[in-house]
């Protein structure tokens, strides 16, 4: 290649899109609570996420009480127990993950990443938040009405959800079903944003090919939330109505507390097929974002280029595309057709392909690299060594034989936990230590980081490794307590009280990471533009942190994809985005770097 | 440096784990071996890549930490890398999902001389059909299903008057004969799991779905539910018993027809009125119970809850255990009662008395007997008044003082734990929630606050709206 990088040209393609003309506010309360920054519309995500997040870390705590010291507790009966079931599930997947990936990161990251100085829609980006704000304070609503929370489980499969005896079958459940309607609504109206921000505003030469890895995450997440959550808007519509109306959707003829119910002709599986063609592709809008950014962490940590890139791009749509064919493997023995099987298995064992490649360039990008290992990458390792252990469970319980002995046992608790919850939340925290410079302007404390990052990823992994073998031996999950069952020993009780003890220590722990952000924010290291010398143009913004409008007076001009590091012949180990070929300071002698 | 040992020392552990862990796939009791060797083939590929993968990492981790004067390579991509990865990927795919297709071929064609059981789910009991001589399952509506027609059998087909019912949580199952397993619910959705037969399924409600399966070797089996059913989806307990063919046959013989069950007289109270002279001794005349012999109040009961509860004593499935000794006292009265006609007799009398509630004897925390009750009241009814289709008796207005004795005998496993006794089972694990005495006097003292009879009940709401 005559220019020094991969793909860098001196030539940018003139602009498509003129500027966007930002509304500028001068008072507290416009740049602050009504802001339609994107940055501050992505901290308001991230704090609410949070605060809600946490409640669901308290729900699991008060089930790991239960588990793992049966009957002990008096406040915890069989109906709080399984409102903690359902609350921490919900919280944790939509709540809590897809807000913070996608309302969070994606808010941060997307305008910066690609050059734009703000998302497209700036003022419906604003009413995203306040909408799911809304849908947070419904959902939280159903604690406080008479019967409390639905405790029909996450999944909220009808005709429990709405039978009279189930936990919030009163009031809950409507709550519940409404404030997922405005979380949809919410989440729809960001979702345009980032999709049309990425597609339209991406500044000059930021062709898709270019873009960071974790903005092709975020998008295609996006793209499949955008497909995926109606289903799930329709089927709380349809419950709604059963519940209210007493229309029949998912209701058959049926008992309810020991009468008629007077319900005729609905199907229970219909909301199933709905709930999973959303829940499915669910798993991927949290992943795709997780998968982009932790890309993103180990080129930059390992001053190594991502390994595979295109590769990579492909993958990730691949797997947005065939995690809409993959759904009723949630269903094996839920009574549907089982000729469904041979279908749905090949679906999901072939989607294990692109998500493999994925694996296995990350760890590429880790040899012949130069690793330096802050507190960011050792969060993205732990993501690795995690989501490689999630994944190949989900192998068991993909392929339609090997499932059915260990479905609803705690083998699937175990298997969801980690790949959809520790990995996850690895890359979240690992994000979160690598953009807190750019998001503050001060570094997170580093000891802290470490305290927190060695007792999250031991005790995830001491909590949820061992719960794939009590799934081998038949434990069911979503049990209040065990009692006298024979093919269950006894040492299953001890296995689950360590269980518990490990998932307090791992709760406890992120007291120290939330100190560490309220610490680091007054009192943390300078930490200037671009502490980690990355080339995203996240880091080459003139102000830090960013001010409205994120670039200053000119955006900048991309020349070169977001992986040059560590490009032979380039005096330092790393070249911005923005910056052309010619401005590249060059070593003397070329070639003396030439393979490590 | 660190974070690669914490690999190698976790992949290390995982290893030991896995063959120290004392938790494995229990004792196998059906056809499905194929589905084990499924998931050992799956745990040896598995484990391989996992072991492979994580190590390669941690050896990268070591041999590429940072140095100041080292560079990366610098190498945007490798083709022919990645084909091979992406090849070498596929087949091992293909090496798990050939097998997992195989056997599931197997799994959804159901062998032709499988004979047919019907597992019947409701919240949160099992019951069974079977389709008697001329092989073929009578027509059931969920609409049918009352107090007196539990199946909810149409009783103008024919194909049902011969079908066995087995109005309880206990089934038999011959050995070595592939069975399948039809699988209905009448309420929400349950799972059938055996976990030795590896096979499940769910139930729902408003179609039939089924599994097959051939049972291997004879013994008592756990039937647990594995999908949420509700509050009491922990303690939905069944067992199925796998004996020879010809134990099966008799056992079989035994249990009554629908033809049979519906030929069955109503109990008779002037019959009754007779049998009851002996049990006045102690209930008291007008079965108001007497607290000075320990006798409680009986009357009020529901004559199916008396009828089962003189059936337990007389066979031995209550009032057995050593240290149940008021149980005992009521043993050999029960067994003075010829057969179930007479019980009903004597429970059809003890319906006519008329019922005052019980004086008051237990005091405690109504307000927390309140939130516990929420509890009780999925099976018993909002206010006490017992729901038949839940197996739940009446409690409101009953002696506070045995109900606190009973509590806690389900508690210690003095009630409830005889093998035939599966609806005590389930109220002993309930029973467990009740920490201490203060929460089971509070329930109970709660309970007497219960009104006799209200128009509030969810039943009775709903038989409005109908």
């Amino acid at each position: 290649m005559a220019e020094i990088g991969h793909d860098a040209v001196s030539y940018a393609p003139p602009a498509e899109v003129g500027e966007m003309e930002l509304v500028h506010p001068k008072t507290f309360i416009g740049k602050y609570i009504w802001s339609q920054d994107a940055k501050v519309i992505a901290i308001q995500y991230g704090i609410t996420a949070t605060a809600i997040g946490l409640v669901a870390l308290a729900l699991s705590l008060v089930m790991r009480l239960q588990l793992g010291f049966p009957n002990t507790f008096s406040l915890i009966d069989p109906s709080s127990y399984l409102q903690a079931v359902t609350m921490h599930g919900m919280i944790m997947v939509v709540y809590l993950l897809t807000a913070l990936f996608l309302g969070g990161f994606g808010n941060y990251l997307i305008p910066l990443m690609c050059g734009a100085r703000d998302m497209a829609f700036p003022y419906i980006n604003m009413l995203s938040y306040w909408i799911y704000l809304f849908s947070v304070l419904l959902l939280v609503a159903g604690f406080f009405v008479p019967g409390g929370p639905s405790g029909a489980g996450w999944t909220l499969y009808p005709p429990q959800a709405i039978s009279p005896g189930t936990p919030g079958s009163d009031g809950g459940i409507i709550l519940m079903l409404v404030s997922l309607a405005f979380f949809i609504i919410g989440f729809t109206m960001g979702g345009l944003n980032y999709v049309v921000t990425v597609l339209q505003a991406r500044t000059r030469g930021m062709t898709l090919m270019r873009l960071p890895l974790t903005v092709w995450g975020i998008f295609m997440a996006t793209v499949l939330a955008l497909l995926a959550f109606p289903a799930l808007l329709v089927a709380a519509l349809m419950m709604l109505c059963d519940r209210l109306l007493g229309t029949s959707f998912f209701m058959p003829d049926m008992l309810a507390a020991g009468g008629q119910a007077g319900h005729e002709g609905g199907s229970p599986l219909l909301f199933q097929h709905l709930f999973w063609f959303f829940g499915h592709p669910e798993v991927y809008i949290v992943a795709l974002p997780a998968f982009g950014i932790v890309s993103d962490l180990l080129a930059t940590h390992a001053r190594r280029n991502i390994f595979g890139y295109r590769m990579m791009v492909w993958a990730i749509v691949a797997i947005g595309a065939l995690s809409f064919v993959v759904w009723a493997h949630h269903m094996y023995v839920s009574g549907m057709n089982p000729y469904f099987g041979f279908l749905f298995a090949t679906t999901t064992l072939i989607i294990a392909v692109p998500t493999a490649i994925k694996v296995y360039n990350w760890v590429l990008t880790l040899w012949h690299g130069n690793i330096r290992l802050t507190v960011p990458m050792h969060f993205a390792i732990a993501f690795i060594f995690t989501f490689v252990n999630g994944g190949l469970s989900g192998l068991f319980l993909g392929n339609v034989t090997v499932d059915v002995p260990l479905s609803d046992t705690y083998f699937v608790v175990g298997h969801f936990h980690m790949v959809m919850a520790v990995a996850p939340i690895l890359v979240v925290f690992g994000a979160i230590y690598h953009w807190y410079p750019k998001i503050t302007g001060r570094m997170l404390n580093d000891t802290l980081g470490k305290i927190h990052f060695w007792v999250t990823f031991l005790g995830t992994y001491a909590i949820y490794y061992p719960m794939h073998y009590l799934g081998f031996e038949g434990v069911p999950r979503r049990y209040f307590a065990y009692g006298e069952t024979a093919f269950i020993s006894d040492s299953v009780q001890t296995m689950n009280a360590g269980i518990s003890i490990a998932a307090f220590i791992v709760g406890l722990t992120q007291l120290v990471f939330l100190f560490n952000l309220a610490w680091s924010f007054y009192r943390g290291r300078e930490a200037g533009p671009n502490p980690w010398e990355a080339t995203t143009l996240e880091w080459q913004t003139p102000h830090t942190p960013p001010r409205h409008g994120n670039f200053g007076d000119e955006l900048p001009v991309v020349y070169r994809w977001a992986y040059d590091y560590s490009v032979p012949g380039a005096k330092q180990d790393f070249i911005p985005q923005n910056v052309p070929p010619e401005e590249v300071e060059m070593i003397d002698s070329p070639g003396r770097n030439a393979r490590p | 440096m660190a974070v690669a040992i914490a690999l190698i020392a976790l992949l290390l552990g995982s290893v030991v784990f896995h063959f120290l862990s004392p938790w494995n796939l229990t004792p196998l009791a059906s056809n499905w071996g194929s589905m084990d060797d499924t998931i050992s083939i799956t745990l040896w590929v598995t484990g391989s890549v996992f072991v492979a993968v994580n190590l390669f990492m941690a050896y990268a981790i070591i041999r590429y930490r940072y140095k100041r004067n080292r560079r990366s390579l610098y190498e945007p991509e490798n083709k022919k890398l990645e084909i091979w990865l992406t090849a070498l990927t596929t087949v091992g795919i293909a090496t798990l999902l050939a097998p997992g297709l195989f056997v599931w071929g197997s799994f959804v064609t159901v062998p032709d001389d499988a004979h047919e059981i019907e597992v019947v789910g409701q919240q949160w009991h099992w019951s069974f059909r079977f389709p008697g001589n001329d092989g073929e399952l009578g027509a059931i509506h969920a609409r049918l299903v009352s107090n007196d027609n539990p199946f909810g059998m149409d009783p103008d087909d024919p194909n049902g008057q011969d079908d066995v019912l087995i109005h309880s949580p206990k089934v038999q199952l011959p050995v070595n004969q592939p069975v399948k397993v039809l699988l209905r619910s009448k309420d929400v959705l349950h799972n059938f799991q055996v976990a030795q037969f590896r096979a499940k399924m769910d139930l729902v409600p408003g179609q039939v779905s089924y599994l097959w399966l051939t049972p291997t070797r004879t013994g008592k089996f756990e039937i647990l539910c594995a999908e949420l059913c509700g509050i009491a989806h922990f303690a939905m307990r069944g067992m199925v018993e796998v004996v020879e063919q010809a134990e099966f046959d008799v056992w079989l013989a035994q249990q009554p027809t629908y033809a049979e069950i519906s030929a069955q007289k109503p109990g008779d109270p002037t019959v009754g009125q007779g049998l009851f002279a002996t049990c006045a001794g102690c209930h008291g005349p007008e079965g108001q119970g007497n607290p000075g012999l320990n006798a409680p109040k009986i009357a009020g009961l529901e004559a199916w809850y008396l009828v089962r509860q003189l059936q337990n004593f007389k066979a031995g499935a209550r009032g057995a255990h050593p240290d149940d000794q008021y149980g005992q006292q009521m043993k050999p009265f029960a067994g003075m009662l010829a057969d179930r006609d007479a019980m009903a007799d004597v429970a059809a009398y003890v319906q006519t008395l008329s019922a005052k509630p019980a004086d008051r004897t237990v005091s405690g925390d109504t307000g927390r007997g309140a939130r516990i009750y929420r509890t009780c009241s999925a099976c018993h009814g909002a206010d006490g008044q017992g729901v038949q289709a839940l197996n739940a008796p009446r409690l409101a207005g009953m002696s506070d003082w045995y109900q606190v004795r009973q509590l806690r005998n389900f508690k210690q496993g003095i009630r409830g734990r005889h093998p035939d006794d599966i609806y005590g089972a389930q109220m002993a694990e309930m029973a467990k929630t009740l920490i201490d005495d203060e929460a089971i006097a509070s329930v109970t003292a709660y309970i007497h606050t219960l009104p006799r009879a209200t128009q509030t009940t969810m039943v009775s709401k709903l038989a409005e709206k109908n």
